[in-house]
């Protein structure tokens, strides 16, 4: 497998964009590569033109771009959105409960007098937010200690791995609510709930990658020069599995969303007056039952949340295809 | 395969092992102690330490753990004192009928997502397929209580088609006898679970029709129809029971949902409202039973796969 270094003796600046010769044949160039970085002369371009050559094949992808697209305008919606379209969303207003859809109450009010609008933009804060904040957190974590079991391998895997093995034998949405009842649930304590049960899963596939990888010559050949296990992990397994990191992190968004949005609907999320999407159905669940329809309580948040989400997940997607299509090529 | 089954045993042991120290590990986040959690702020600190002795929560951990075990290997799954019953009991009570709710959902989700996956795979890339696709991404991104939401609001509100509540009453006999009031959660909690196989069955099934054992049975002149549910059928079904027996955590969150939303009176929403009501004693054994069904269901998915394939060969 050929390495994606410039050519043995180059001395290139890092941020100079190397045109990479897909076609050239990798044995000559191969235990130079290893060296020449070894010897700090090409740092930086290897995962940087990685990524390049993903984001040309993720470009052509036209759904991932208008996801792409979408995800961006749900972010600008709910962070620069409240900066055109004042509302108080700290205060309960009782005169306005559940007022419709009016030219001052684009979307109406909620069942205690929020603005709804304002309240879409607010809620998309802490979603998306927590979302990231968790995906962040659970893959990072997930990601050293999958790597490190793998590296190590031998009965401190087996050890790390019955851990893991454990912590998804308990159903997630089980500990995830004993922990939200347990904490005081602000934001910062939601990013660890989701996380605490998230970086299981990435930490097995993180780990199964990196069993792959280590039979590689080149990390081979990092043992045979005499370099530490962890330059070996941090260097070179960990670059080199950066297309499964970068896709789990994409999913993991999405998941999280979606698991903040159960637990504020389940009355177990931040608690009032901050709220997210899910908190906000909470709200309308009550009214469902009533004789009038109160639709702007339930639409825009359940169409919010799923809007989001699939389009994470078709990024997710793309991306998936974008490194792997990279895989094919070399 | 003796070997086999007694090593991945064994493992199931040891996982078994940790998961109740975390289990039980997780009693103590609770800020101040459980028991300060069960009597509320107002408790006094003497108060306190009386209920903690008579618990057992002020000796050793391992004292703590081994107790407990010992008490739940004798059937004692604790008593809540919020609801004035024995959990186990509680447990009796409830779980057939999530259990049912689980059971019916699963075989709904199963019935649709196996045939339409399939016929996802054989018709790829037409406009059926990405119609599908579109309605198994939907099914990822949907938080299942919203699809409650939705159903509730269109076949029970608007239309008056089904009623917007799941069946109430206490014993199985009282929930089986109104089957229209099942109809809406359990179309709910299968949809998430539509999604999963019926996206696991398209790739599966787009897998093996590239395989040779496909070509051979193409070549001796077997007839399409016979091809795909002679063959290809047939060995996509021993993943989707292994993938089966590994999704218990997702059926349990839907199940918690769905009872949520429509008050189906079972296992799920007791866990709810002893999760509101900082009943630390059916948390535990509701999650210690959760957890036990998962590592049993992981083992019986594992040892299925062994038996079902022939190719597996474990050393």
């Amino acid at each position: 497998m050929a390495m994606i270094t410039p050519p043995p003796g180059s001395s290139l600046p890092a941020d100079v964009a190397t045109p990479v010769d897909l076609a050239e044949p990798d044995g000559a160039t191969h235990l130079t590569a290893v060296e020449a970085e070894e010897l700090g002369l090409a740092p930086a371009v290897k995962p940087r033109s990685l990524l390049r050559r993903g984001w040309e094949v993720f470009a052509e992808n036209k759904l991932a771009l208008a996801s792409l697209g979408v995800v961006l305008f749900i972010v600008l919606f709910c962070f620069v959105g409240p900066l055109f379209y004042h509302t108080d969303q700290v205060h309960t207003n009782l005169q306005q409960v559940l007022c419709p859809p009016s030219g001052s109450h684009l979307l109406g009010c909620d069942n205690v007098g929020y603005d709804q609008l304002g309240r879409l933009m607010v809620g998309g804060q802490t979603s998306l937010e927590v979302g990231v904040a968790a995906a962040i957190v659970a893959v990072l974590f997930g990601t050293v200690y999958g790597a490190v079991s793998g590296f190590i391998g031998g009965v401190a895997d087996s050890f790390l791995m019955r851990v893991v093995d454990a912590g998804l034998s308990i159903p997630y949405i089980t500990l995830i609510i004993i922990l939200s009842v347990a904490f005081h649930p602000t934001k910062t304590v939601m990013i660890f709930v989701i996380a605490v049960f998230y970086w299981l899963g990435v930490s097995r596939l993180i780990r199964g990658e990196t069993l792959t990888l280590r039979t590689r010559e080149y990390v081979q050949a990092v043992k045979v020069i005499g370099g530490r296990s962890r330059r070996a992990v941090i260097r070179h397994i960990l670059p080199n599995a950066i297309g499964t990191i970068i896709v789990q992190a994409t999913f993991a968004v999405a998941d999280s969303i979606i698991i903040l949005a159960s637990l504020g609907f389940l009355g177990l999320g931040v608690q009032a007056p901050a709220t997210d999407w899910g908190s906000m159905l909470s709200g309308g669940l009550n009214y469902l039952q009533s004789s009038q329809s109160y639709w702007w309580l339930i639409y825009p948040a359940g169409i919010a949340i799923i809007l989001t989400c699939i389009a994470v997940n078709f990024i997710g997607d793309a991306l998936r295809d974008a490194f792997e299509t990279r895989l094919q090529r070399r | 395969m003796i070997g086999y089954l007694i090593r991945r045993f064994g493992q199931a042991l040891i996982v078994l092992f940790f998961v109740t120290v975390i289990t039980l590990a997780l009693v103590h986040v609770f800020p101040g102690g459980p028991i300060r959690a069960l009597l509320g702020p107002r408790a006094t600190a003497q108060q306190v330490a009386t209920e903690n002795q008579q618990y057992g929560f002020d000796r050793p951990f391992y004292v703590q753990y081994a107790k407990w075990v010992w008490q739940i290997l004798h059937g004692n799954l604790g008593f809540s004192l919020k609801l004035n019953q024995s959990v186990a009991s509680l447990m009796t009570q409830d779980l057939p009928k999530t259990i049912v709710l689980v059971a019916l959902g699963t075989i709904v989700s199963l019935v649709f997502g196996v045939p339409l996956g399939m016929y996802q795979a054989v018709k790829r890339y037409t406009v059926g397929d990405y119609v599908l696709t579109g309605v198994s991404f939907l099914g990822y991104a949907t938080p299942t209580f919203f699809v409650a939401l939705l159903l509730v609001e269109w076949f029970a509100v608007d239309t008056h088609f089904f009623p917007p509540f799941a069946p109430q009453g206490s014993s199985l006999g009282q929930i089986l006898a109104q089957p229209r009031a099942l109809v809406l959660p359990v179309i709910a909690y299968s949809f998430v679970l539509y999604a999963l196989w019926s996206r696991y069955m398209r790739s599966s099934v787009m897998d093996n029709l590239v395989q040779d054992y496909v070509r051979t049975a193409r070549a001796k002149g077997a007839s399409e129809r016979r091809v795909l549910w002679g063959h290809i059928f047939r060995n996509s079904l021993i993943s989707i029971v292994t993938l089966l027996g590994l999704s218990l955590p997702t059926l349990v969150a839907g199940a918690i949902f769905i009872e949520v939303v429509f008050n189906y009176p079972g296992m799920g929403l007791a866990f709810y409202t002893a999760a509101l009501n900082d009943d630390i004693q059916v948390l535990l054994g509701f999650t210690v039973l959760a957890t036990v069904a998962t590592i049993l269901g992981n083992l019986l998915a594992d040892v299925s796969y062994a038996m079902l394939d022939p190719r597996v060969r474990y050393s």
